[in-house]
């Protein structure tokens, strides 16, 4: 699988290119601006270009496998190697990743919170592009670990240094929370080199991560699978999260400046469910069959959870933190059936939550820098003061809900369909309840994004903004968003761009649990 | 070494360059002490640079033995130059040179005797080299002493102060009476095995069984070299002496002497108790796990940063001591492509070096920030990030190196520490190593108090004068604060308020961190292995892996 010629370079360079421009950044001094938000966009740029040549130079036909694939020695005395590759799974959250970045440096350059100094938040922004678009190409377990750990920092002091009045309390917990899962992660990646099995009940002995989705837990015993399943179960379900392990989330996302917001919920998130998807269930078949109904519970209870929290808020901010918790609820039911359609649908959700929420955090960003609150019972009258800004703020709430014909629904409906009749064997009448249940969270999801959009747009303004100008969208944000906004219609009308890409492998993971669970992979055509 | 065939005394066969590396290291001590005599003050100047010389100098036969790399036992025995050897030699060495570099300015601006220190600081060195290579109870015991004895007199090298005093008393005593319970332990493993030496020791304990003597024998051997690596509960001294004593010599103790530490453990417990797992493997257990929980749990509640680095250095030495639990379970699981069976020692070997560095590299930084701040509070970290970024991002990967954040080098030592508990497949091991995790995470809260201070806080106004940074500095307007009081409650944690809020408050001016060449010089050594060992642990796990092969091959 190993590529040759530019195609071999190709994630390489998409990985660090971005902490090459960081490293160039510090190297130029504080006060000249310009330059360094000039190198910082050139770099993410750049990232971008590649991002885009990978588009085109994808083999569609073969989704399923590893392509522009790179392996070279790298820890020989644990048997870790550097093992880059790129299939259909991984493209859409990769170039999600490319494309965010870039937006948050444009949208950065008029926007420096608090207490300034761009050069800082720039370089922390390129690394964790390095550690984001690593994660999603990484395919040996310890390179994964190293990328999912160095995004951790950055965000830390993302929301540490340019965060708001609590933020010292949000991002230790942010940064405890993940800690505590990766630990428990990387004890579970040990136990697989050391435990995981082909089928002949030779020990592997590999960090790779094709031989060891290949191998789909081997003999391994279904108990064992499902304790190591546990460790990576903390490890990604912190990071996405789920509940019970949501609580960080709320607080970082209030607290963190508004790119760290959009960064933190269009990506970082994703590498949790991302996590599950690459990892846990192809490794470990049984254990994931043992835990998917466990999963789905905590997926419905978060649904409903995070729609009831939503409705509690008084917080523009606050409320779309909580609608995450919701939205990844959805995600991971898909996940939790083990089907090709639940776990197509995961992905769906994940890029159009990216490209969603992503927005909104740009939009509460915006907001707060006109209005210097985020209360929405002061807010108001938005269509008539700022009416471009009023509109977006629409179509986002919109395509949030999950409107048919932009980019949510894609990510909601086929996941509530799949719950229907799940895979390997998982009990019908549980997940039909959860199908249920989640249901009736899109209702609430569409009250409270209703509720925020009319409370916030609708009406006149409050009197206490007379006077002040309510600016509407400057250049910088329509560069910002523009990209946004059409990638929300266009997914939403074309849904085929991200299903076509995925199907191959979530195909290819569902039939290899089905096959390793019931012996049976009801959806090969 | 059997008594009975020392009567007739043959002199052993000398393998001179086997010694060399001993020998330039006792021709440096010796030189620095001449010099000073024979030349006048001026040249006193001169010695830091002559000892820091002299160090790199002894990297060279190190070198030469390395490149011929035969296995050179000496003595019958008893003192032995092959790679495990070599590869800790170096160490030591690197760590006396980063020692020597940090130490310049601070013992000369404090006015202290020059080359007294370098001496002591030398022939401690030569201790460890000498541990390096010991393969018998005698030299252990005559290593460790060599070792040892010049610590105790650097660790009072402020005799002016009383804090240092405390240290070096604190810290002789609890060595002395270390020394003897592990020379009690040392004469009962003699009684049963008749013989001084690993080898022999390792064939008479085997199929002994665990009777009662052989256990008080073995456990009081570990406990002594428990005091020596500070594993609680023999760590009490640790925080005090560290506290107290020269910030170098601080990061000496709590690096290269716990190094040395670990280098006897490994060849007592892999060799010469090799018979006695049932009695070794699970006091390490619990002792690796107490040590680890116990110093993470005391280091959240430091406000000075020596204390806290103290405290981190115990929970560090307990992950360290992790893999000793586990040392003699099943050792089918190889090394892909070696033939190193014994994971565990491996794990051992890799996070000593990394740890040296990255504790080195968290040290260096506490010295210079103290060269501006003059203070040793957490707290005087507070607006680092905005007055001296290079100094706080520096720190920040040294802490973050510490805590196992990737892509720091710290990650690959609490990794390899997984790697061999894991590896056992014990359910001892599974627990130890889901311990471990807990304990990296609970770790960083401790690590986070401090990055939080340089990033996210404002520059203080006052700072509470703390650490000795040597002499005078003109721009600190030195004066009594009213509200210190007030501060107190603010930490709520009276013995330590007591203890820190004595201090004066003086005001503070944030500005330029005055840097020297030599600390510049330490610092940069230290990030440059961090960050590499971190981004290539090949660098590193290839020197454990040299040093694991005598062991396997």
């Amino acid at each position: 699988m190993d590529a040759t010629g530019f195609d071999a370079w190709a994630l390489t360079l998409v990985v660090f290119l971005p902490a090459v421009g960081a490293l160039v950044m510090m190297a130029v001094p504080r006060a000249r601006e310009l330059e360094l938000k000039m190198i910082a966009l050139g770099a993410s740029l750049a990232t971008l270009a590649v991002g885009v040549y990978l588009l085109f130079a994808f083999d569609y036909g073969n989704a399923g496998t590893l392509q522009f694939g790179v392996h070279k020695g790298w820890i020989d005395a644990i048997n870790a190697d550097y093992i880059l590759g790129l299939d259909g799974l991984s493209l859409p959250l990769l170039i999600l990743s490319m494309v965010i970045i870039p937006l948050c440096v444009i949208y950065s350059w008029e926007h420096i919170p608090e207490p300034g100094n761009a050069k800082a938040l720039l370089i922390l922004m390129l690394i964790l592009a390095s550690g984001m678009n690593g994660t999603f190409v990484a395919q040996d377990l310890i390179l994964f670990f190293v990328f999912f750990e160095v995004v951790l920092l950055p965000m830390y002091f993302m929301i540490g240094v340019w965060g708001g009045e609590n933020r010292r309390y949000a991002s230790l917990k942010f940064f405890l929370f993940t800690l505590f899962g990766s630990a428990l992660m990387i004890v579970s990646f040990v136990a697989l080199y050391f435990v995981a099995t082909n089928d002949a009940g030779a020990a592997l002995n590999t960090f790779n991560m094709s031989e060891l989705a290949a191998a789909a837990g081997g003999d391994l015993a279904r108990g064992t699978q499902a304790i190591i399943f546990a460790g990576l179960f903390m490890g990604f379900g912190i990071k996405v999260p789920m509940f019970p392990f949501h609580t960080w989330l709320p607080d970082a996302h209030t607290e963190a400046p508004t790119v760290g917001s959009v960064i933190l919920a269009a990506i970082l998130l994703k590498l949790g469910t991302y996590g599950f998807v690459r990892i846990a269930l192809p490794f470990l078949p049984e254990g994931a069959a043992a835990w998917a109904p466990w999963i789905g519970l905590l997926a419905v209870i978060g649904i409903i959870y995070g729609a009831l929290g939503c409705l509690a808020q008084t917080d523009m901010k606050r409320l779309i933190a909580f609608s995450s918790v919701a939205h990844m609820g959805f995600v991971m039911l898909g996940i939790a059936t083990l089907t090709p359609i639940g776990i197509n649908a995961a992905v769906f959700g994940m890029v159009a939550h990216g490209i969603i929420t992503g927005m909104l955090f740009f939009l509460a960003g915006s907001v707060k820098e006109r209005y210097h609150t985020l209360e929405i019972s002061r807010l108001g009258g938005l269509l008539k003061s700022a009416p471009r800004m009023g509109w977006i703020l629409a179509i986002s709430a919109m395509a949030s809900l999950g409107l048919p014909g932009l980019a949510g629904f894609w990510g909601e409906f086929p996941a509530i369909l799949s719950a229907y009749s799940p895979g390997a064997g998982l009990s019908e009448g549980t997940f039909r309840t959860y199908m249920v249940i989640a249901a009736v969270g899109t209702v609430f999801a569409a009250g409270y994004l209703l509720w925020l959009f009319q409370r916030s747009a609708f009406g006149e303004p409050k009197p206490e903004w007379e006077g002040h100008v309510i600016a509407d969208v400057n250049r910088y944000e329509w560069a910002a968003w523009t990209p946004l906004i059409i990638a929300m219609v266009l997914f939403g009308w074309v849904p085929g761009l991200i299903f076509g890409v995925v199907d191959d492998v979530s195909t290819g993971i569902a039939c290899s649990i089905g096959t390793a669970v019931v012996g049976d992979c009801p959806w090969t055509g | 070494m059997n008594l009975g065939s020392m009567l007739a005394f043959v002199r052993p066969d000398l393998d001179w360059h086997a010694l060399a590396p001993e020998l330039t290291l006792l021709a440096v001590g010796t030189l620095v002490t001449v010099a000073d005599i024979a030349l006048d003050d001026k040249a006193k100047r001169m010695m830091p640079t002559l000892a820091g010389i002299g160090l790199l100098v002894t990297l060279v036969p190190i070198l030469t033995l390395a490149v011929d790399g035969a296995e050179r036992p000496m003595f019958g025995g008893a003192y032995v130059v092959d790679d495990f050897s070599l590869v800790l030699k170096a160490l030591f060495i690197l760590v006396g040179y980063v020692v020597v570099l940090m130490s310049v300015d601070y013992v000369r601006e404090g006015d202290y005797y020059e080359n007294e220190y370098y001496t002591l600081l030398l022939t401690s060195l030569l201790g460890m080299v000498m541990m390096a290579s010991s393969r018998d109870l005698v030299s252990v015991f005559v290593a460790l002493e060599l070792l040892s004895i010049p610590a105790y007199m650097l660790a009072a090298w402020r005799k002016g102060g009383p804090r240092s005093n405390e240290a070096g008393l604190k810290y002789y005593l609890m060595g002395v009476f270390a020394s003897a319970v592990m020379l009690y332990g040392m004469s009962l493993v003699f009684g049963v095995a008749g013989d001084t030496d690993f080898g022999t020791i390792a064939a008479a304990l085997t199929g002994e069984g665990a009777s009662p003597i052989i256990i008080v024998a073995i456990l009081f051997v570990l406990i002594g070299f428990a005091f020596k690596v500070s594993a609680v509960p023999f760590h009490t001294w640790a925080p005090d002496t560290y506290e107290g004593a020269p910030t170098p010599v601080t990061a000496f103790l709590s690096v290269a002497s716990k190094a040395a530490g670990f280098v006897a453990l490994l060849g007592l417990v892999f060799v010469a108790f090799e018979g006695a797992a049932d009695v070794v493997q699970p006091f390490f257990w619990v002792l690796a796990a107490v040590t680890m929980t116990v110093g993470n749990l005391i280091a959240l509640r430091q406000t000075n940063i020596v204390r806290m680095l103290a405290y981190s250095g115990v929970a560090q030495g307990g992950f360290m001591l992790a893999p000793f639990a586990v040392a003699f379970e099943d050792d089918a699981w190889q090394l892909p492509g070696t033939d190193i069976t014994t994971t565990p020692y491996f794990a051992i070997v890799v996070y000593a070096v990394i740890y040296a560095f990255m504790n080195l590299g968290a040290f260096s930084v506490v010295l210079a920030v103290s060269r501006r701040t003059r203070s040793g509070d957490i707290s005087s970290y507070g607006g680092l990030f905005s007055y001296a970024p290079g100094m706080a991002v520096l720190m920040t990967l040294f802490l973050a190196a510490l805590a196992g954040i990737p892509p720091a080098s710290g990650f690959f030592a609490k990794f390899v520490v997984f790697w061999a508990l894991a590896g056992a497949g014990t359910p001892a091991g599974w627990v130890l190593a889901v311990i471990v995790a807990v304990n990296a995470v609970i770790a960083f809260g401790y690590y986070a108090r401090v990055l939080q201070q340089m990033w996210f806080e404002p520059v203080p106004e006052m700072v509470a004068l703390g650490v000795d940074s040597g002499g005078d500095d003109d721009e600190i307007d030195v004066a009594e604060a009213a509200n210190s009081t007030a501060e107190q409650d603010e930490y709520g944690d009276a013995w330590l308020a007591t203890e820190t809020r004595q201090a004066t408050m003086v005001r503070f001016t944030p500005g330029k961190i005055p840097m020297t060449g030599a600390l510049a010089a330490a610092l940069a050594i230290t990030a440059i292995a961090t960050l590499a060992f971190g981004v290539l642990p090949g660098l590193v796990s290839h020197f454990g892996e040299v040093a694991t092969f005598h062991f396997g091959g």
